[in-house]
């Protein structure tokens, strides 16, 4: 425990880290967690197991509607983490007398880069696309990097760290064109952005429950059913889910999940709206302080994710002083390492700046007052830390 | 007379105990373990104890539990971990790997995949009581050098469908000569049978959380400190770098609770399911034609397999589902094709493709079990094609 006195109010603004477990998507993950609920393993024959069965294709057809793709498309997972391995691994495998080359963004997640890396030292190839200073990479930046032998173009719908909207369609167009498969890592947008499979012509689309208010630990591997786009299987076993993906299925898991994905899409015009007038609010809070800048512009990026870098303040300083608030200064996964982000850096952000960086995430859960609350204790803290540490 | 379920190999409800300490992660300490503030340090705080009770459910160190998404996942990761780390380092030889033949498909299937990578596979064989044949393990191991040095050996503590249980620790010491690695699935075996990492003498050990009453969705690998395992999934560097992904809190403290309670209950547990199995085997003794399979070797004090030669195991799961009993043919994975486990054991073909998995539980009654038997002397009653003896 901290030896400090826990501060009164602590305000939760980690939604892009992961979210609290909707009341609605609890009730239908509880039907699925008592003797008296539907819990047999769904590859059981007998009438419990069928039961399972049908939830879970209810689920999938739940999943499948949020991000227009056919039932039989969603492969279960046990995550973000696990889609996304599933699809680089699984393409990259299954199309070796194709090529071995790879196309992604230095500002992926990590999922994404380190199952390059994996890739890179499996023999693969990959080119790692530079965006611009807000983030998005440049159609013309993919044009110049496909190859014959390009087997997946991987590039993320919205960045976790500062927000940004990859012309994801645009690219996609492209890379097909030239033969190329293509992988979106939707994970945070579903829920906050609509997410179209079709229009945006992703061949593999990787999302996660937990990311809008679902249970932590299911996600799918969405994969376009169509000639050539074939996926070796990461995980074997039982032959679960047509063989794509083994294990026993998690049922209470992926009930929450399709309960999950039903209602976000339902809240996502009121909620983005909301959600747009709030960041609004703090852009405009956080951007009055001096040396503040934004490191994607709200036309460019989701509005729940504001991510703000503050000159001459210390970051980690800056993190301590706000102790009531739930804030990260980049993603989660990488809370526990020590250097700046990799994704600011790759924005031509300098060490000290990437450092000073809050990402700020909004949700369901989030009120006016919350945001000002914040915008005052982050512009009084940023005072603070100038006044007891002048800029040199 | 309300719906039987004796299908506890397959799955288990959750203990009610174990979905109370669920709960309150799902909305309200539901904050990211990997996210440095408050909310992260509750969830991060909750897996520690999670891990530090799956770990002395096997006499392990925390430190040494890789949580997954289930047994399966802890399968491959330990048999794709070990492997393609050999395979990694450039002009590396490929290892032999030695499976037993009964083995889960989580592990026959990653073997054979690391097999069509260069890894030469070798099924080891087992007696019709479905155990391991250690002549064949030495042979396999000592006798045939030509073929090169052993990397990985994968032999399950208590199999699936026949619940027969190996003797690991004598596995071990021939493993442990010859200088191989041995990976065991228990994934069957959790909160059934009494674990101890260093008695079994493994180097690698899966566990699952479901089989015990405690979520699906949630396993473990837990491996020896001097091993270096590739990781399976790629991204996050969580679970020591070993499997990347934000760690389902909720998940993972059901698994702790269930560890604490199997641990906790077991002699009590294993007395309620022996007697009831005790119960269950003396009824079906009097169906004329049954055969119990592997009845002389020590199995799981909860799973019987019982074969009715000259009917179809899938039909006679529905045929019992019609009138309230879940069991199951095999694996639940496997429905409706023919037992690999059977056949391995050497069982004539009309046993194997007539057998029945019955796997009781801790809701189980002695009048479950009654009436189930009952059920079943009726439906053997009705044998198809009665020409058949």
């Amino acid at each position: 425990m901290d030896h400090r006195t826990e501060p009164e109010r602590f305000v939760y603004l980690d939604y892009a880290a992961t979210t609290p477990v909707d009341p609605e998507v609890a009730q239908a993950m509880c039907g699925c967690m008592t003797a008296e609920g539907v819990w047999a393993n769904p590859a059981s024959t007998h009438g419990p197991g069928r039961a399972a069965r049908e939830l879970v294709e209810t689920a999938r057809a739940q999943v499948a509607r949020a991000v227009n793709a056919q039932p039989d498309w969603v492969v279960w997972t046990s995550g973000a983490t696990e889609s996304n391995n599933l699809a680089l691994k699984g393409f990259m495998r299954a199309h070796r007398k194709r090529g071995k080359h790879l196309i992604t963004v230095k500002t992926e997640h990590k999922a994404v880069l380190d199952a390059a890396k994996w890739l890179e030292r499996d023999g693969c190839e990959v080119t790692y696309l530079v965006p611009g200073a807000d983030g998005r990479v440049d159609p013309a930046q993919v044009a110049a990097a496909l190859r014959d032998d390009t087997v997946v173009v991987a590039v993320m719908l919205v960045n976790n760290e500062i927000g940004t909207v990859q012309p994801v369609a645009e690219i996609a167009a492209l890379a097909h064109a030239r033969g190329a498969l293509v992988h979106v890592d939707a994970v945070q947008a579903l829920g906050k952005t609509p997410v179209d499979m079709v229009a945006l012509g992703a061949d593999s689309l990787a999302v996660s429950a937990h990311k809008c208010y679902g249970p932590k630990g299911i996600g799918a591997l969405v994969v376009r059913r169509a000639p050539g786009v074939v996926l070796e299987a990461q995980v074997h076993g039982g032959g679960q889910e047509r063989g794509m993906r083994s294990g026993t299925l998690p049922t209470h898991q992926i009930v929450g999940f399709g309960a999950a994905a039903e209602k976000a899409i339902a809240l996502l015009p009121t909620e983005r709206a909301r959600i747009a007038e709030l960041r609004a609010l703090l852009e405009t809070r956080l951007g009055a302080i001096p040396g503040a800048s934004i490191n994607c512009p709200a036309a460019h990026g989701v509005p729940h994710i504001l991510s703000v870098s503050f000159e001459g303040v210390h970051g980690e300083a800056l993190v301590a002083d706000l102790a009531e608030l739930a804030i990260s200064t980049g993603s989660a996964c990488s809370a526990a390492t020590p250097e700046p982000s990799y994704v600011l850096r790759a924005l031509g952000r300098d060490d000290l700046t990437a450092a000073a960086t809050l990402r700020i995430s909004m949700g369901r859960g989030t009120s006016r007052d919350d945001v000002e609350f914040a915008a005052t204790r982050i512009v009084a803290a940023v005072a603070r830390l100038r006044a007891l540490a002048p800029a040199a | 007379m309300a719906y039987v379920y004796l299908d506890h190999n397959a799955t288990t409800p959750l203990d009610p105990r174990v979905r109370e300490a669920m709960l309150p992660f799902l909305d309200q300490s539901f904050g990211n373990a990997s996210s440095l503030h408050r909310a992260g340090r509750l969830a991060r705080n909750a897996i520690d104890g999670a891990r530090a009770e799956v770990a002395a459910l096997c006499g392990a160190e925390p430190g040494q539990v890789v949580f997954t998404s289930g047994g399966t996942e802890a399968d491959n990761l330990a048999l794709h971990g070990v492997m393609d780390g050999v395979m990694g380092e450039a002009g590396a030889a490929p290892g032999r790997i030695l499976v037993s033949a009964v083995e889960h498909s989580a592990v026959l299937e990653p073997a054979r995949r690391l097999a069509r990578r260069g890894h030469p596979l070798e099924l080891l064989p087992v007696d019709g009581e479905c155990r391991l044949d250690l002549a064949a393990l030495d042979a396999a191991l000592f006798a045939v050098q030509s073929r090169g040095p052993v990397r990985l050996v994968s032999v399950m503590l208590a199999n699936n469908e026949t619940g027969v249980v190996q003797d690991i620790p004598r596995v071990a010491e021939r493993v442990r000569a010859a200088g191989a690695l041995l990976h065991v699935d228990a994934v069957q075996a959790t909160g059934k049978l009494p674990l101890d990492l260093a008695a079994l003498g493994c180097h690698l050990l899966s566990l699952s959380a479901h089989k015990m009453g405690g979520p699906k969705g949630a396993g473990a690998l837990v491996v020896d400190r001097a091993i270096a395992l590739e990781p399976l999934l790629a991204g996050g560097g969580q679970e020591h770098g070993l499997r990347g992904g934000t760690e389902p809190t909720p998940q993972l403290v059901g698994f702790g609770v269930a560890a604490v309670l199997a641990r906790a209950e077991l002699p009590e547990r294993t007395a309620r399911l022996l007697a009831l199995r005790t119960r269950l085997e003396a009824a079906l003794a009097g169906i004329a034609g049954g055969v119990a399979i592997a009845a002389a070797a020590g199995r799981l004090p909860n799973t019987v397999q019982f074969a009715l030669p000259g009917f179809d195991g899938a039909a006679l799961v529905m045929a019992l589902d019609r009138k309230g009993f879940a069991v199951a043919t095999g694996s639940a994975c496997h429905s409706g094709k023919p037992s690999h486990v059977l056949a391995a054991m050497g069982l004539p073909v009309a046993v194997a493709q007539g057998a029945i998995r019955i796997s009781l539980g801790l809701t189980n009654t002695a009048a479950d079990v009654d009436a189930f038997a009952a059920a079943l002397t009726e439906v053997a009653a009705n044998r198809p094609g009665a020409n058949w003896t």
